[in-house]
């Protein structure tokens, strides 16, 4: 299959791999097709048929998405033909989208109303549909409204949901006229397996699926005299915050978001990096505790593989999928919790204002984090830990209201005590990189060396590909850990849910023996999060990963525990990892959840 | 004639008698033989380029609506590599005005199973299926018991092949091959992009040949007849017999095995009841013939014929002057509305504005013209929607808006 192919598209000869659709050999030559349903990441439907070309000598119109090239192939993009027939198809799918874009949360970043104005859909065009059908909002989940009178049935939310992340909690019901997406027995999202990654709203073209926003709560927060707002934000915003502003993908704008922020008027802006470096001491200190509870002390109470727990996408998909395996979940919080919990507590503290008077917002690449602020778990500083959580497009919404030319502003610093961090921390934002920062501290601590890897770059838990297994034997032990001499620590890494199911499958048929497993909700871990810059792509992603390692690079400090914030909170608040202040608020349990 | 003769204008019984009686009907497959397994052993002894080369020099041509030829399709299928392979016989039966598979199934089954049995020797599949149409589960139990002594007679003539039901649900769309597919599959009954077609990748992404009950009972016949009889029937493109349901205004409606290729105006002359107005060709996918065109058009594929010539998978709907056509199409958008699997833009959004369109004009909240800015999408429909249900809603559409215009608007 891998023979060239010669064909001519709009009469320029191009040659391609047998097997490659026309819309590639088109964008191989720079010929621009329309496409809405066609998703780089998802198989391909060929259900919009907005990107149909016309053949020579064939009646019929192609769609370039679906349809193979062949030798000779005479392709015409922009025929009489093509046009009106695109034309129609737009016209088409505005009769049947609630056109309401001067209101939508989308305007201006909508895929139908570019394809709309692109080919003048004017006042004569079909008869509106949406009048006719009843339609409601689903607006009951934290994280995720959907708003079927802005569906346009391309059903990338659905290959989204079943191949990506293999749960299926969006599916087409029905058919003809009333066919639409829906979910278990047409429930609201937030009663199904719904994992609230955000991954559908990511690839959503229109205003169909979007997050729930919180902007207005917000605002009149900061605008509040009484209120000191605190600002937490993850690794994986920095690297993409610019795209969403006018800049390139892979563009690490730190100093510049910490600018911004301040502008808009945060009291403190600090760091969930700082918390991420926590969490590694916690969560490696758990891993190490297992280890020796399993390996020395013969203990089967206490369970291996133990998984990651950062990321709430995940968290809530094993609570349903994989139920039997929650205690295997790390119990320590993700950074997002930890800080929140401590931000009430320990920071409220130190800077003298009463907890009640303190919101805590942060800004996450990520929609579950929304659903994962609201658990009723997370309230171990006796209030809401974090009130509200903005993803990194709402964050660059605000800039743009508050008339902030984000490209020209300076680069600032953190502020201190909850502001430090370590490179180990900033490639949490990337697949791998939470295994990698934990390897860094853990093997540390058993063996009193650094880990054997030029730079500390663990490459083999690094990349794209979606399982990756590593291990690391462990040698030259200090004597309190003599019981780890000589033990393979075998590692996992996983990203997006459906590579999660398939390593969960694996451990429970028994077909694979690990220690420590990371999985990540999302594809290419938080940069590829939910709630990050649209669009996503396999080479968007790589650009932010790219710039992710690069911040570690240069960053001063490369390991968690070398963090001298966190080492002064120890000292001064918890005491130690695992310890009694830890346990009440930086870790916590879960919840065994319904199949459907 | 009695006083409701009259009234409704009703035959007489000596009258129909006689129209029955003037039929030219053909007694291919209706034939009652029970000779499957003599044919199946002379079959099997031959070479499988020789029956195939048969199929293709009958020309028969596929009976479930898209006429593709069958020698051909089983030929393609024979050619792919493939560890398993599948035989599935198309008895989803939807098409509006169409019920002959049914009786096929009923009266002469055994060709139907003859002719999957020697497709799958010929093509190396193991495995056969016949999708049935959910309507139909009261066939099941009598078609179980045949299809039992009919694995009997394979095992005696060395034929390792089963045959299984599998009841269809329901969907109109999943009698469109690669819906159906995906039905068996266990999935949502969605046509998929072609190519791969199914000889290729069908069932479970294997090779299949998905023939419709009437194509498979043809090759019965031409397996015992030979291909020269078959072919010396119809005309062109369009040889053999073909069964037809024929409904609507007529005194006789019935199932009719006739000759392909009749004009339309012998078919109405045969049928109607001297009032007929239109006849509706090939269900609501099909076309609808006014009066004024019935002597030009010819039933059977396109071919060098002069005229038109209308394909049908059998169903013949007659309209007499009582009918509004308006009320027809209607019926048949209706019809669509429902029926598209609402998968792809020109289908499930176009079918709806054609639809809302034609009622806007009739109540006057469009002015007349609006009709031409429905053909215009009737034929964008065609040459985008993804599968054939989507692409032949343009053949009622067009053809009635065109022939009847007025009675859209008035
Ligand atoms: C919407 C739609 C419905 C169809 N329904 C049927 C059906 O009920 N029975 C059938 O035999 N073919 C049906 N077909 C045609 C099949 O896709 C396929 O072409 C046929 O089964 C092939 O058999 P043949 O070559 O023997 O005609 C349908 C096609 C479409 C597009
Ligand atoms: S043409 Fe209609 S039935 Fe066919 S795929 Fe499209 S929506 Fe489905």
């Amino acid at each position: 299959m891998s023979d060239k192919i010669n064909l001519k598209i709009d009469n320029i000869a191009v040659s391609i791999n047998g097997g490659s659709t026309i819309l590639e050999a088109a964008r191989k030559i720079n010929i621009r097709i329309p496409t809405l349903c066609y998703h780089e990441d998802l198989c391909v439907a060929g259900n919009c048929r907005v990107c149909v070309v016309e053949q020579s000598g064939s009646d019929r119109l192609l769609p370039a998405c679906a349809m193979p090239v062949s030798e000779g192939m005479e392709i015409h993009t922009n025929s009489m033909k093509v046009r009106n027939a695109r034309k129609q198809i737009v016209e088409l799918l505005v009769s049947e989208h609630r056109a309401d874009c001067t209101r939508c949360y989308k305007n201006g970043k909508c895929e139908l109303q570019e394809l709309a104005s692109e080919y003048i859909v004017g006042e004569n065009g079909f008869i509106d549909l949406v009048a006719h059908k009843g339609y409601t909002i689903d607006n009951f989940s934290p994280s995720i409204i959907k708003d079927d009178s802005k569906c346009i049935r391309c059903q990338r939310c659905v290959r989204t949901c079943d191949q990506l992340q293999s749960i299926s909690a969006l599916t087409v019901a029905h058919k003809g006229e009333h066919m639409k997406i829906s979910s278990f027995f047409e429930k609201p999202m937030f009663e199904v397996v719904c994992t609230n990654c955000g991954q559908c709203v990511n690839r959503c073209p229109t205003g169909a699926l979007t997050e729930k926003t919180y902007l207005d709560e917000v605002w009149s927060s900061l605008n509040s005299d009484r209120k000191h707002v605190v600002v937490q934000t993850a690794p994986a915003v920095r690297i993409a915050l610019g795209e969403a502003l006018g800049m390139p993908a892979g563009e690490i704008v730190t100093g510049k978001m910490v600018s911004a922020l301040r502008r808009l008027g945060f009291s403190s802006v600090l760091d969930t990096d700082f918390t991420a470096d926590l969490t590694i001491i916690e969560e490696g200190n758990e891993l190490l505790h297992r280890l020796k509870k399993v390996v020395k002390d013969k203990d089967d109470s206490v369970k291996l593989p133990m998984t990651t727990s950062c990321s709430p996408g995940w968290v809530k998909f094993i609570e349903h999928a994989f139920p039997e395996y929650l205690p295997n979940v790390s119990t320590a919080k993700s950074p997002q919790q930890m800080f929140g919990a401590l931000a009430k507590t320990f920071y409220a503290n130190k800077i003298g204002v009463e907890p009640e008077n303190m919101v805590s917002v942060s800004i996450m690449p990520c929609t579950a984090k929304k659903y994962e602020a609201d658990r009723p778990e997370m309230r171990s500083s006796g209030y809401k830990d974090v009130d509200y959580v903005l993803t990194t497009r709402e964050l660059a919404l605000m800039i743009k209201q508050a008339g902030i030319d984000f490209a020209s502003l300076p680069d600032d610093e953190f502020d201190s005590i909850m502001g430090e961090s370590s490179g180990a921390a900033v490639i949490f934002g990337a697949t791998g990189g939470v295994m990698e920062a934990a390897l860094r501290t853990a093997y540390e601590v058993v063996t009193g060396r650094e880990v054997p890897f030029e730079n500390l770059e663990i490459t083999p838990v690094r990349g794209m590909e979606s399982i990756r297994e590593a291990n690391i034997k462990i040698e030259n032990v200090l004597p309190e850990w003599d019981f780890l001499e000589g033990v393979e620590l075998k590692t996992c890494v996983a990203h997006g849910l459906s590579n999660a199911k398939k390593i969960m499958e694996a451990v429970r048929d028994g077909k694979a023996e690990y220690h420590f497993i990371e999985i990540m909700a999302c594809p290419g871990g938080c940069l590829g999060g939910g709630g990050q810059p649209i669009p996503t792509s396999p080479a968007i992603r790589k650009k932010r990963s790219e710039a992710i390692y690069a911040e570690d690079r240069h960053k001063p400090i490369r390991k968690s525990h070398e963090n001298p914030e966190v080492m002064h909170l120890y000292e001064e608040f918890l005491k130690e990892p695992l310890g009694h202040v830890s346990h009440k608020l930086l870790h916590t349990h879960y919840t065994e959840r319904n199949r459907y | 004639m009695n006083q409701i003769q009259r009234e409704f204008h009703l035959p007489t019984i000596d009258k129909l008698k006689q129209m029955k009686k003037n039929l030219q009907r053909l007694d291919l497959i209706f034939k009652n033989e029970h000779d499957t397994e003599t044919i199946l052993k002379k079959t099997l002894a031959r070479s499988n380029d020789e029956v195939i080369n048969d199929l293709i020099s009958s020309g028969l041509k596929g009976r479930g609506g898209a006429g593709f030829p069958t020698g051909l399709k089983w030929k393609l299928a024979a050619e792919a590599e493939a560890e398993n392979k599948y035989v599935i016989c198309n008895a989803d039966e939807g098409e509006p005005g169409t019920f002959k598979d049914r009786e096929i199934l009923s009266s002469v089954p055994h060709k139907v199973l003859t002719g999957m049995a020697v497709c799958a020797h010929i093509i190396g599949a193991k495995q056969g299926f016949i999708y049935l149409r959910g309507e139909y589960s009261f066939l099941k139990s009598q078609l179980l018991e045949i299809i039992d002594d009919f694995h009997g007679i394979l095992d005696e003539c060395g034929v390792n092949f089963r045959v299984e039901i599998f009841m269809g649900s329901g969907a109109y769309i999943c009698g469109e091959e690669s819906a159906l597919f995906e039905s068996m599959e266990g999935k949502r009954g969605e046509p998929r992009n072609k190519p791969p077609f199914p000889t290729d990748c069908g069932y479970m992404n294997r090779p299949t040949v998905i023939n419709n009950v009437e194509t498979l009972a043809h090759t019965y016949s031409i397996m015992k007849y030979g291909p020269e009889k078959f072919k010396d029937l119809g005309v062109q493109d369009s040889r053999g017999s073909k069964v037809f349901s024929v409904s609507g205004d007529t005194p006789i409606p019935g199932i009719y095995e006739l000759e392909f290729g009749m004009s339309l105006q012998k078919f109405v002359d045969d049928f109607g009841d001297g009032d007929s107005k239109a006849v509706q060709v090939g269900g609501a996918s099909g076309f609808c013939v006014p009066r004024k065109r019935f002597e030009k058009t010819i039933i059977g594929y396109q071919g060098k014929l002069r005229g038109t010539s209308l394909p049908t998978g059998g169903s013949m709907m007659i309209f007499n002057s009582s009918r509004s056509m308006y009320n027809v199409l209607h019926n048949y958008l209706d019809f669509f509305v429902e029926e598209s699997c609402g998968q792809c833009t020109p289908c499930r959004v176009g079918t709806q504005q054609l639809l809302l369109g034609i009622q806007a004009v009739k109540k006057g909240e469009q002015p007349s013209v609006y009709l031409d800015k429905l053909l215009d999408l009737a034929e964008a429909m065609r040459i985008t929607a993804k599968c054939g249900l989507g692409q032949s809603v343009a053949n009622s559409f067009s053809s009635i808006v065109e022939n009847f215009r007025e009675e859209m608007i008035y």
